[in-house]
């Protein structure tokens, strides 16, 4: 048998994700600046790294509960309250995880069957559609438009739901589009999701960083309590991608259903992060998110005045750390830009289609650079673009 | 416009263009102009500075750091003390503290002999200045929130990330 026989059909499914081809052709690029991470560029603030230091120092580099350290579990619930004015969450209700990606594994692989629906969001992060395949589950994408500004949009909701149809996986503020949803985005959805009973999983490991509006979390909406799981993580807020931490909150019978796979497949996450952890979502952190998010802001509001300034159509995004500017004014679709920008001037972007179909005719900037980074790549981009949007 | 942004982005980044200010703070670049304009006017911008480690230019510089007692004056406090004190261009900071002296000064000279004729006979005689301690500084570590030799890697992230 050749290896393609032995694996999975559901693993056949999931093809390798275009943002790692343009990885690989960036790579071999000389003097290459690049507009692609997505993870903040500070260092974890050294409070919260001692603390893990100490505890291997200690000797704490035992097993933790599967669940993960009830201090730190309750410190999650604490966080929830204190920063977005979610309450009644107890440790019970939460799990700590291998990055805020494994929540999103392990929710989908305990609440979807072959043949159920999910709806996905379109675009959106990379890493939801392969969870949904991997289940045998069918993702159907929920198309975001530029105009609404990336939200959902009631209309556009009701329109994928079907009988079938028994998750939807939300990302706010959104990994590659930079929107958010408000109090009064979500109340217009908040009747349609409760009518169809849909398990609400929303991605808010961005949200620290909404610029312009309060930081909202879906989970204030307490009636939609028993169908809601929160996912979360330590990676943007802290600078913490490396220490690979997230959590899930839910209702408990969810959570134990979880922790059922994840017992056996992680057994848990390192155990001195966790003890980083406990220092980072106390309120000692809460100075380096201000920190964080002000630099944020200053090189959001430089990028987006320069992509305007040069001819690229481009909306002040109100969340996490990606421009999804809108390149149609160049006459090129997203890959050609993004691999002509690559060849011509050495600065790698992200097409728009590499996060879903509706991608098309936009490219992802990421602005966890410096702001002299900024500036060297934006005078190159600049000279691009100018090339283009003069044929 | 919110001033207080203004100043927080000076602070950090003092090259800043006015047309850099402008699309930072999303204001226009008149208005920008006018609003640093009178910030240094009123002297809450005191000056543009660059932290330099001379340590690797081989610049042969001596610093020292005075802890300098003085009484104070009736009417002006140490205010008086410290007006002298700050008018000698060898003083390139000075601080009233708490705790066991009153004044910390820091001075910067060619030689520790230059340094130490200047305490003698300039700083010592000052009317109302009791003692001096001088400290010399061996090599700076931080500076303004500037750590000198950052051993942490600059930028080791993966070139593309989802």
């Amino acid at each position: 048998m050749s290896c393609e026989e032995y694996l999975s059909e559901n693993v056949k499914k999931v093809g390798t994700s275009l943002l790692w081809q343009f990885f690989e052709l960036a790579k071999t690029t000389p003097n290459v600046i690049s507009l692609s991470v997505g993870e903040p560029d500070f260092h974890t603030p050294w409070h919260i790294s001692e603390e893990g230091v100490y505890a291997i120092e200690k000797g704490r580099t035992y097993y933790s509960p599967s669940r993960g350290l009830l201090q730190l579990r309750e410190g999650i619930c604490d966080y929830y309250d204190r920063r977005f004015h979610v309450t009644g969450y107890t440790a019970e209700n939460c799990l700590v995880t291998v990055g805020a990606s494994e929540s999103i594994d392990l929710v989908t692989r305990a609440c979807l069957n072959p043949g159920d629906e999910c709806i996905v969001l379109d675009p959106g992060y990379v890493a939801y559609e392969p969870a949904v395949l991997l289940t045998g589950a069918v993702p159907v994408c929920l198309e975001l438009k530029e105009e609404d500004g990336f939200k959902v949009k009631p209309e556009a909701l009701k329109a994928v739901i079907t009988d079938r149809t028994r998750m939807i996986i939300l990302n706010y503020p959104s990994n590659p589009t930079g929107g958010i949803m408000t109090h009064e985005d979500y109340e217009k959805i908040i009747p349609i999701l409760k009518e169809h009973h849909l398990l609400v999983v929303c991605d808010e490991i961005y949200a620290e960083l909404t610029y312009d509006h309060t930081p909202e979390s879906i989970g204030v909406f307490t009636e939609i309590r028993d169908q809601l799981i929160l996912v979360n993580g330590f990676s943007k807020a802290y600078s913490m991608t490396g220490w690979r931490l997230g959590y899930m909150l839910g209702p408990a019978e969810f959570i134990t259903a979880c922790n059922n796979i994840h017992q056996y497949s992680t057994m848990g996450p390192m155990t001195p992060a966790q003890f980083a952890a406990i220092e980072a979502i106390s309120d000692k952190s809460d100075k380096d998110i201000q920190t964080h998010f002000d630099s944020f802001k200053i090189r959001r509001n430089f990028l987006v005045a320069q992509l305007n300034k040069m001819g690229l159509h481009t909306p002040m995004p109100e969340g996490a750390f990606y421009v999804f500017a809108n390149i149609t004014s160049t006459g090129l679709k997203s890959f050609d830009f993004c691999t002509k920008l690559l060849q011509e001037e050495a600065v790698c972007v992200i097409p728009g289609t590499a996060f879903g179909r509706s991608g098309e005719g936009f490219v992802r900037i990421s602005y966890a650079y410096s702001l002299d980074e900024l500036k060297g790549a934006v005078e190159r981009l600049a000279r691009f673009v100018r090339k283009y949007n003069s044929r | 416009m919110n001033e207080m942004q203004l100043l927080k982005v000076l602070e950090n980044d003092p090259r800043a263009t006015i047309t850099d200010l402008a699309d930072i703070l999303q204001e226009s670049e008149e208005e920008v102009l006018r609003t640093k304009a009178k910030l240094e006017k009123s002297k809450v911008i005191c000056g543009y500075h660059t932290v330099i480690n001379w340590d690797k230019m081989n610049n042969d510089r001596v610093t020292a750091i005075i802890e300098v007692s003085a009484k104070p004056e009736r009417d002006s406090g140490y205010d008086s003390a410290a007006a002298k004190i700050a008018r000698f261009s060898e003083v390139t900071t000075l601080y009233l503290m708490s705790g066991t002296s009153e004044f910390m000064v820091f001075i910067e000279g060619q030689t520790m002999r230059e340094v130490s004729d200047f305490v003698a006979t300039k700083l010592a005689p000052i009317e109302g200045v009791t003692s001096t301690v001088t400290c010399f500084l061996l090599k700076k570590y931080k500076v303004e929130g500037f750590i000198m030799e950052d051993d942490r890697p600059a930028d080791e992230r993966m070139l593309v990330e989802p």
